[in-house]
């Protein structure tokens, strides 16, 4: 019966939304060009069904290996900083300031300095949009670690890195998981900037420039949904890493 | 046979914005195997500072720490501690919060035995049927049973008590202090509790000191005889109101209340 309800409902939900999208392109009578309807975005899909399936698999993995990448080196800076006091004051506004920068500028940078490199490119902007939350995430939640929990191990002889495999990384996972929600729908943005700026691209962002170029109103609005449906797969798998490694954090309701 | 706990002459201060802090000057402290050293002082005089020493956490600007007639220059897997927060890992159960020191001490025990020793004290702590329960799902005085339990475990030669039971009620704290008693008749054990009670520092040592105003010294040292089983009913004696009194009137001098040629 839950089972039932945790899927009937998004689902029912999904359906009214889309009625209602269809609804009000009807009663507006608005041409495809200005607002495409649901209707006009099934046969983009019939159409382009291949390209949708290349592209949208360019644009995962890349944004998934951005993300990756994002994890690896905000957990090495927030470990940094969080442990360091002297590193968390030199690095932080370095790292605000490097976050404050709006990444459509640095697309054509990057683009340039490594010009056809566009894999490498799509990634790295991926990367340099999400690795900040979880930079910070993780230093908070290590420097925010009562001492009192550093003390019971290292008073029993316990190294530096045993403690933080033991206490400070699964104490920081709630707060972790918290940013890469965030991040992973940074990084999608990021993937698709460099997709939609960089000329020949790839991706689910170059289908939607592409879309553009033709005046193809449907496919551009296509592309917004199948980014949509991605987006989506991606923020329920890490949920469904963090009922795993950090299911504790949620306490049961009674 | 020398003391299992020496601290001689330790001197400590506090790097600090402000310039050096000294908190502990001319600490001496003994504790004989097997004895419970009960520690009171006014609050920010350095008792936790004394703990730190002690369990090699940190190290005195001057002075020596000896445990079991070994100088202490480092932490050692011979002590347990516990603090007023029972810092519990959420995201174990109980009964793995406890087997928690197994898993970093040199030959800690492994597998089934170290399932065993820590069921065994949970319920000598009366926490059987709790195991595998998370420490959310406890109460206060429950957790700070577990807390005990952890640093029991590992069999250490000296339990370093923090005001464990200062966030407590008070009969909750009363329930806590038979506990220890029963667990010191069957896991014997040499202690040092800082605590800001002091019925609580006369029901379970056998020696209490009493610290100076910062920078703490020792000020005061009682001694008492614990041949016979304790009994909350003690605490209603005339001998225990006098020892209170003595005691409390320590205290005030030790705040700087009374002047010190006023003690006896
Ligand atoms: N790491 C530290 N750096 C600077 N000052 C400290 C530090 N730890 C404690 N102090 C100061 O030293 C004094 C004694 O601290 P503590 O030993 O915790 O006292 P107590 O446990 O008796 O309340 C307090 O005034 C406290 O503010
Ligand atoms: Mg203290």
């Amino acid at each position: 019966m839950r089972r039932l309800r945790n899927v009937a409902v998004p689902f029912i939900a999904m359906l009214v939304f889309l009625a209602l999208w269809e609804a009000l392109v009807w009663l507006n009578g608005w041409p495809n060009y200005k607002m495409a309807s649901p209707s006009d975005l099934w046969p983009a899909y019939t159409r382009y069904w291949q390209l949708f399936l290349v592209m949208g698999w360019q644009t995962l993995w890349r944004t998934v290996v951005g993300l990756l990448l994002a994890v690896i080196v905000g957990m090495a800076f927030g470990m940094i900083m969080g442990f360091s006091r002297t590193m968390r004051e030199a690095l932080y506004p370095l790292l605000v300031g490097f976050n404050a920068i709006p990444k459509a500028t640095v697309v054509p940078i990057v683009a340039l300095m490594f010009v056809g490199m566009h894999d490498f490119n799509t990634i790295l902007i991926a990367f340099m949009i999400s690795f900040f939350p979880i930079a910070v995430s993780v230093s908070i939640g290590l420097s925010t670690l009562e001492p009192e929990y550093r003390d019971i191990l290292r008073s029993l002889g316990a190294s530096q890195t045993t403690i933080f495999w033991k206490i400070a990384l699964p104490k920081t996972l709630p707060e972790f998981f918290g940013a890469l929600k965030v991040s992973v729908t940074l990084a999608f943005i990021g993937t698709n900037l460099m997709e939609i700026v960089s000329p020949h691209g790839r991706g689910l962002g170059a289908l939607f420039d592409s879309g553009k170029i033709n005046s193809d109103y449907p496919l551009m609005f296509a592309v917004l949904i199948a980014l949509a449906v991605l987006g989506i797969v991606l923020y329920y798998v890490v949920v469904g890493l963090e009922k795993i490694f950090a299911g504790w954090a949620v306490r049961s309701p009674h | 046979m020398t003391a299992l706990i020496e601290i001689k002459g330790v001197r400590h201060a506090y790097a600090t914005a402000a310039g050096p802090l000294p908190v502990l000057d001319g600490l001496e402290v003994s504790v004989e195997e097997g004895g419970f050293c009960a520690v009171v002082g006014p609050s920010g005089c350095g008792k936790s500072t004394l703990t730190r020493l002690i369990a090699g956490l940190m190290r005195p600007d001057e002075g020596e720490v000896w445990l079991h007639g070994k100088q202490v220059r480092g932490p050692r897997s011979t002590v347990g501690m516990a603090f007023q927060n029972p810092v519990l890992l959420e995201w174990r159960t109980i009964l793995k919060n406890v087997m928690l020191p197994l898993e970093i001490v040199p030959n800690g025990l492994k597998g089934k035995a170290a399932v065993d020793r820590a069921r065994h004290l949970l319920s000598l702590v009366g926490l059987e049927g709790f195991e595998d329960k998370r420490p959310s799902e406890l109460s206060g005085g429950m957790r700070q049973r577990a807390s005990l339990c952890r640093a029991l475990v590992h069999q250490p030669e000296v339990l370093i008590l923090d005001e464990p039971f200062g966030a407590l009620d008070a009969f909750t704290r009363e329930d806590l202090w038979q506990t220890m008693h029963d667990l010191k008749a069957k896991e014997p054990f040499t202690g040092v509790l800082i605590t800001h009670d002091l019925r609580e520092s006369i029901f379970l040592g056998d020696q209490v000191i009493v610290l100076s105003g910062r920078p703490a010294r020792t000020q005061y040292v009682m001694n008492i005889d614990r041949s016979a089983p304790a009994n909350l009913e003690d605490l209603y004696t005339a001998e225990a109101a006098e020892r209170l009194s003595i005691l409390r009137h320590q205290i005030e001098i030790a705040q700087g209340r009374v002047p010190e040629e006023a003690a006896s």
